[in-house]
């Protein structure tokens, strides 16, 4: 038990100091806190609709992180398999599982460092009105749950290839479906053509009916459960990928 | 402490190792020879852990290495054939990392990594990033990284390949140093390297073992072995030496009137020089020199292995 969290810690203090290593980190920072701000301020007009909540920062996040996530996920196997460090990684007494949740947690701990980072948005709110802190705060959370289940999914993709393009692309693509499966154009589109249910099905794998959930500020244990189980099912299609790969 | 026992591993259709068994104890410095694509990186992952054999059995140290490789690695440092490295990190960050995934912290992985990094010569580098190493720091830093946990059992594909003579010569001295109390297993492609460090050669061809020896022994295999090389004196020598049973062939590298060197090929390996000797002091030629071939590895290596070939094609 100690070792494996030794393993991990090793791991994921590896991984964190890669990306701050290079120019990825500051240049993914600074492209999210732009991008988020845009949107909230200019999209959203966030100003001008007098309201202090932080509906218009919130619902682009989905969007935001189909994109960025993979860029910051991909690399996590694909550049491990690329370069053969896999080979030294997995003989050195460090077990797939070990490894993966090392990786997983220091590129969550990232993307939460980069939602932490806009607190400036938080601050213009209070500046505002009087937002609803708890909802803030429940947003934040639901916030943080899907960039962990988008680093998940793109982590599991970097363990399909080594290509980094082909893992990009692939999780984008799974993010877009988790993202579209339950958005309500799409939704209302699906229901005219497939009866109730199945569209019900469909949206029941999206990120979005628990992600709004969360931003209205309710906490619901389904919801929980939901990312939590998103991530728990790649984290595992990904332990299955590297076995296989490894040979093991 | 190795002990390999009918390992088989396929690719899709290829068979890259084929029925492979060898066992190996402390003090050994094992050598695996063979062709590209013989096999030898295969079976050396296969003891590493990193790839599971589809049939036979690793067994290191008494762990089945394929069902629990995290215990038998704990014995084990590996060095992969294409020295793969974390290209964003310097050279002690990058052995830092791999001294705390051996279990040591603070002050102790310290030690371990200064120590390895004055064992392996990298102190001029020891704060440069990986990615802007020359290929022979390289090699030194993936060798290094083995030793961090001071292991019964190192298993090293190509060690010197891409190292200049001295850094040969100095991770030659420390094999042959280190392994009284290891079991060493590496694979090359230079047989004086064979002939200088191991104890034991394993030749390898298409998946199969097909020679596994002393240097020494396997020497005596060579065509070229008790082949005679003489500069003599004397009246008629080549037809004298012709009468001789266990003498094969002459061929005559250089006469200067009476004086000649020759070079005696004997019949299937038999020795011929003591004979040789006798005659020339009966017949009281003027003897310059004289030397007895000991067998070339080189040319047993191209004998199995070609014939092998040969073999597999029929
Ligand atoms: N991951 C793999 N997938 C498919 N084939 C492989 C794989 N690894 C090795 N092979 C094949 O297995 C055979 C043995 O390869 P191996 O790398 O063990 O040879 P080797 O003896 O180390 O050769 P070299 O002297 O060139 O290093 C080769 O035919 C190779 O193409
Ligand atoms: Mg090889």
């Amino acid at each position: 038990m100690n070792e494996n969290l030794h393993h991990i810690t090793a791991v994921a203090k590896r991984e964190w100091r890669a990306y701050f290593d290079s120019p990825v980190a500051y240049v993914f920072i600074i492209i999210f806190l732009m991008l988020s701000g845009f949107f909230t301020f200019s999209i959203a007009r966030f100003f001008e609709t007098g309201q202090a909540d932080l509906t218009g920062f919130f619902q682009w996040h989905p969007w935001l992180y189909m994109i960025l996530v993979p860029a910051v996920a991909m690399r996590l196997w694909a550049e491990e398999r690329r370069s053969g460090t896999i080979e030294l990684l997995f003989t050195v007494s460090v077990t797939p599982l070990q490894a993966l949740l090392g990786k997983f947690i220091a590129a969550w701990l990232f993307m939460i460092l980069a939602l932490i980072l806009t607190f400036p948005v938080v601050l213009t709110a209070v500046y505002l009105g009087s937002p609803d802190l708890g909802m803030v705060a429940s947003g934040y959370l639901g916030s943080a749950l899907l960039a962990g289940a988008y680093v998940a999914a793109g982590m599991f993709t970097s363990a399909l290839t080594r290509n980094q393009v082909i893992s990009f692309i692939l999780a984008v693509v799974i993010g877009l479906f988790l993202i579209l499966a339950g958005y309500p154009p799409v939704t209302d589109l699906l229901a005219q053509h497939a009866p109730g249910w199945l569209v019900d099905g469909v949206a029941s794998f999206s990120f979005m009916p628990h992600f709004e959930a969360l931003q209205r500020g309710v906490i619901d244990l389904r919801d929980l459960t939901y990312f939590a189980s998103v991530i728990v099912f790649m984290l595992f299609s990904t332990q299955v990928v590297l076995k296989n790969k490894v040979g093991r | 402490m190795i002990n390999a026992s009918g390992l088989i591993k396929n690719f899709g259709y290829r068979r890259a190792v084929d029925d492979v068994s060898f066992e190996a104890q402390k003090g050994a410095v094992v050598g695996i020879l063979g062709p590209n694509g013989a096999g030898k990186t295969t079976t050396i992952r296969m003891v590493a852990g990193f790839l599971v054999p589809d049939a036979g059995t690793v067994w290191v140290k008494g762990i089945d290495v394929a069902a629990d490789p995290v215990a038998a690695q704990k014995h084990i440092g590996y060095m992969p054939e294409t020295t793969p490295l974390y290209e964003d990190m310097t050279v002690s960050g990058f052995l830092r990392f791999l001294a705390e995934v051996r279990g040591f912290s603070g002050a102790e992985r310290q030690r371990r990594v200064d120590e390895v990094i004055e064992r392996c010569f990298l102190q001029p580098v020891r704060n440069q990033s990986i990615d802007t190493l020359s290929k022979g720091y390289r090699q030194r830093t993936c060798f290094a990284q083995t030793l961090l946990h001071d292991p019964d059992i190192l298993l090293l594909d190509e060690p010197t390949e891409g190292l200049d003579p001295n850094q040969k010569q100095v991770v030659r001295d420390m094999i042959r140093e280190m392994s009284k109390e290891k079991v060493i297993m590496l694979s090359t492609h230079v047989l004086e390297e064979v002939e200088a460090i191991c104890t034991r050669a394993i030749i390898i061809s298409a998946g199969k073992v097909v020679a596994d020896d002393q240097p020494s022994v396997l020497k005596t295999r060579s065509t070229r072995y008790n082949a005679v090389t003489l500069d003599v004196e004397g009246e008629g020598i080549p037809a004298i030496l012709e009468t001789f049973p266990n003498i094969g062939k002459i061929q005559t590298l250089s006469t200067d009137g009476n004086r000649s060197r020759l070079f005696l090929l004997p019949k299937l390996g038999k020795p011929i020089a003591a004979d040789v000797l006798e005659t020339a002091r009966e017949k009281r030629w003027k003897l310059f020199d004289l030397k007895v071939d000991e067998g070339r590895l080189d040319d047993v290596f191209r004998r199995i292995t070609t014939t092998e070939d040969i073999r597999e094609a029929e």
